[in-house]
């Protein structure tokens, strides 16, 4: 940077005196400012990342140096993964998590784009209501149904179920979804649909091969959203099941014992933490640009 | 191809506004119809109740012998552009093209052929990898034509396609556009609101108004022969001039003066006694600077005194504006109809409409200055100030120079000077029409 105002400012006083000699003042003043933003990005990073550190490293300790207090681990070791690995306290809550996430991930985003199609595009009696519904729903806290849904789960038979959890994050999840994907919609001019029509698509070929790929970041984030959502939950989970049969890891990290019952499973938890991270990461990593624009395109353009 | 006949062919919009009134129109295969009229007079409407993209409340739209009312649109073979084009943003310049022969299950082969064959048609060769998105506007609007021309629809239905092309481009696509309807000899149908569009492409146009067809016919008759003061006004630009004139007998009292109709014209009028109101229209090039008029010709028209306000010299022609006091009487009718003309034709607040003539460019006219113009009065047109219908077409079918090519000429009168009395100059008073 400052080998590049140095070269602007040689050639430009070599050029002509005047308009160089405004030059040197105003690139310390940009340095500063670029300084000072460069120091509050990394404290808000420092600030954000280090419980995650602390995390990672107390996932790489073993029993005895948990309470150390180091952060880099004097003896890191893969203890703690082996442990929860083969104990079987968390492979299955692992199973569950990624079974019910994604079945609810894939059936709330199906339901998520058709209705929000059908809103985006039609006129329809009481298409407010259901707008106005679907955001209440989404701002409804979950807390204060879980007493009733495990009363009503119970005498259904859905009680410690997947469907017994995929029900409810779907119907939390679906609001979300259907809010950003009709400002998607929303933004797809008609006549595209209309031009496909008259060259011959049906409209559900209309639909499949024009509007359904231009939606694409916005089903991407909304599936991002209901992922993260279902993967994440810890209400539903704790309550609505009782054994392993439908456990999700936030709930099972509950249960998680020591070797002992005077010793805390501290770095099994840990390690199970950091596990459950990793596909959130990759997520947000593979779909980094899409949810960015995603989450931007209907604010800025509608 | 098909030719395409509207019966009565209606649309009333939910909230019972009428946007298309009772149109019939034989469409014969392979012709290129415009439809043209101002915005919001329904012509989109009709097209895309064509297409079937509008519901038709009333009447029939026959498409190559069937009837296609509760059809939809991809089972009437027909392609249309867009005016913003709606190409597919996702899919490349050749599959664009391809969409509608992968819709229509078309083998992979034949399509490659047919594309390669539209582009090269259309020269759109280089780019079919690209994206829309990568486009110029002249280049969308190519590979819209492409989509259109790859799969030989019964017609091609073009819904104002020129109109987000800058001036030049559009000039372009419209030769463009023409070669291709000889070439493929499509029946075509064209919406548009510029009347250069109308009358170089088509072979024959529609006029529409507030959902009424007005007039349908070639160019040519349209201009010469327009059925009514709408039309009239439409068609030519710069647009007809209309006066408040008197009709007594065969004589009509012009704000420029009184004048003698040709006996031809007179006779068609057939007057009672009494005075009549009429309008009076003249278009621009029916003035002419009388000093360059042949001294035999002179006497088919009338010259009147004018003081000119504005001269625009284009070099091939001139066109002079002068204001002519009119009576107050007919400024409402023709207030209304200039608003749905679009235009400023006749100021309202006073009792004067300003006039366009279009002169020889050898003409000496000044600004400001007075000059002798002269009117050919064998080309005036009369309407009733009522119903806006010509009075002046004769009788039966609107055949193309019918109404002023055997005319005799006899003796008109020079305009009396009597009329200018009431005509102050103007000074600085650089109002124009348009």
């Amino acid at each position: 940077m400052s080998s590049q105002t140095s070269t602007v400012t040689t050639h430009s006083s070599r050029a002509g005196g005047r308009a160089g000699a405004g030059r040197p003042q105003v690139a310390p003043d940009r340095r500063r400012i670029e300084f000072k933003w460069i120091v509050l990005t990394i404290f808000i990073i420092v600030y954000a990342l280090i419980p995650l550190a602390w995390i990672l490293s107390l996932s790489f300790k073993s029993p005895a140096a948990v309470t150390d207090g180091k952060l880099i681990p004097t003896d890191p070791s893969l203890e703690n993964y082996r442990t929860i690995f083969t104990t079987g306290v968390f492979v299955r809550p692992l199973i569950n998590s990624i079974g019910i996430t994604i079945i609810s991930t894939v059936i709330a985003v199906a339901l998520a784009t058709l209705a929000a199609y059908a809103i985006a595009r039609l006129n329809f009696p009481g298409k407010r209501l259901v707008l106005t519904a679907a955001l209440a729903i989404a701002m409804f806290p979950p807390i204060s149904i879980v007493g009733p849904l495990f009363n009503m789960w119970r005498s259904l038979g859905l009680y410690d179920t997947w469907p017994g959890l995929i029900i409810p994050y779907m119907t939390f999840a679906l609001p979300m979804s259907i809010w950003v994907l009709s400002a998607f919609f929303r933004e797809i001019p008609w006549e595209l649909e209309q031009a496909a029509g008259v060259d011959g698509a049906t409209p559900f070929q209309a639909f499949r091969k024009v509007i359904v790929p231009l939606a694409a970041p916005g089903v991407f984030t909304a599936a991002i959203l209901v992922f993260f959502f279902a993967w994440n939950d810890f209400v539903f989970a704790i309550t609505l099941t009782s054994t392993d049969r439908s456990r999700t890891v936030p709930a099972a990290l509950n249960f998680f014992t020591g070797a002992s019952q005077f010793q805390q499973p501290t770095g099994a938890i840990s390690a199970a933490a950091i596990i459950v991270t990793i596909p959130i990461i990759l997520l947000v990593l593979a779909f980094q640009r899409r949810i960015v624009a995603g989450l931007t395109a209907g604010a800025v353009k509608g | 191809m098909a030719e395409i006949i509207l019966t009565n062919v209606t649309k009333r919009f939910g909230d019972g506004t009428i946007a298309v009134d009772n149109v019939n129109l034989d469409i014969a295969d392979g012709e290129f119809v415009i439809l043209v009229g101002p915005s919001g007079c329904g012509k989109s409407t009709l097209l895309r109740m064509i297409v079937g993209l509008e519901d038709i409340s009333s009447g029939e739209v026959n498409i190559g012998g069937q009837m296609v009312n509760n059809s939809a649109p991809r089972d009437r073979n027909l392609a249309m552009v867009f005016q913003n084009y709606a190409l597919y943003p996702h899919l490349s310049v050749r599959e664009n093209i391809a969409f509608p022969l992968r819709m229509a299950k078309v083998p992979d082969s034949e399509v490659k052929q047919r594309v390669d064959e539209a582009a090269r048609v259309l020269e759109l060769g280089e780019l079919l990898e690209r994206k829309p998105g990568a486009l110029s506007g002249g280049q969308r609007q190519r590979v819209a034509m492409g989509r259109a021309i790859v799969r030989e629809p019964q017609a091609f239905l073009f819904d104002e396609p020129l109109s987000n092309l800058d001036a030049k481009l559009r000039g372009q696509m419209r030769t463009e556009i023409a070669r291709l309807q000889k070439r493929f000899g499509t029946t075509t149908v064209y919406v548009t609101h510029d009347q250069t569009e109308a009358m170089t492409l088509g072979d024959r146009v529609a006029v529409l108004r507030r959902g009424v067809l007005q007039q349908v016919g070639t160019p040519r008759e349209l201009y010469n022969s327009p059925v009514n003061l709408f039309v009239a006004g439409f068609i030519g630009s710069p647009s007809m001039n209309f006066l408040p004139a008197t009709l007594t007998g065969h004589r009509l009292g012009l704000p420029t003066g009184e004048v003698d109709l040709p006996e031809e014209l007179a006779a068609r009028l057939s007057t009672g006694t009494g005075a009549r109101t009429v309008i009076a229209g003249i278009r621009p090039e029916h003035f002419e600077d009388a000093n360059l008029i042949p001294e035999d010709e002179l006497g088919f028209g009338a010259t009147f005194p004018a003081t000119i306000d504005v001269i625009e010299w284009m070099g091939s022609e001139l066109y002079a504006y002068f204001p002519v006091r009119s009576g107050q009487g007919q400024q409402a009718g023709l207030a209304e109809l200039a608003r749905d003309l679009e235009q400023e034709g006749v100021r309202s607040e006073t009792d004067e409409s300003q006039v366009v003539a279009r002169l020889d460019p050898a003409s000496q006219v000044r600004e400001n200055g007075e000059a002798q113009l002269w009117l050919d009065i064998r080309r005036i047109h009369l309407f009733d100030p009522e119903t806006g219908e010509n009075l002046t077409l004769p009788t039966g079918t609107a055949t193309t120079g019918g109404a002023t090519g055997a005319l005799e000429g006899d003796g008109s009168d020079p305009l009396t000077k009597e009329g200018d009395a009431g005509n102050p100059p103007h000074a600085g008073g650089a109002h124009r029409a348009t």
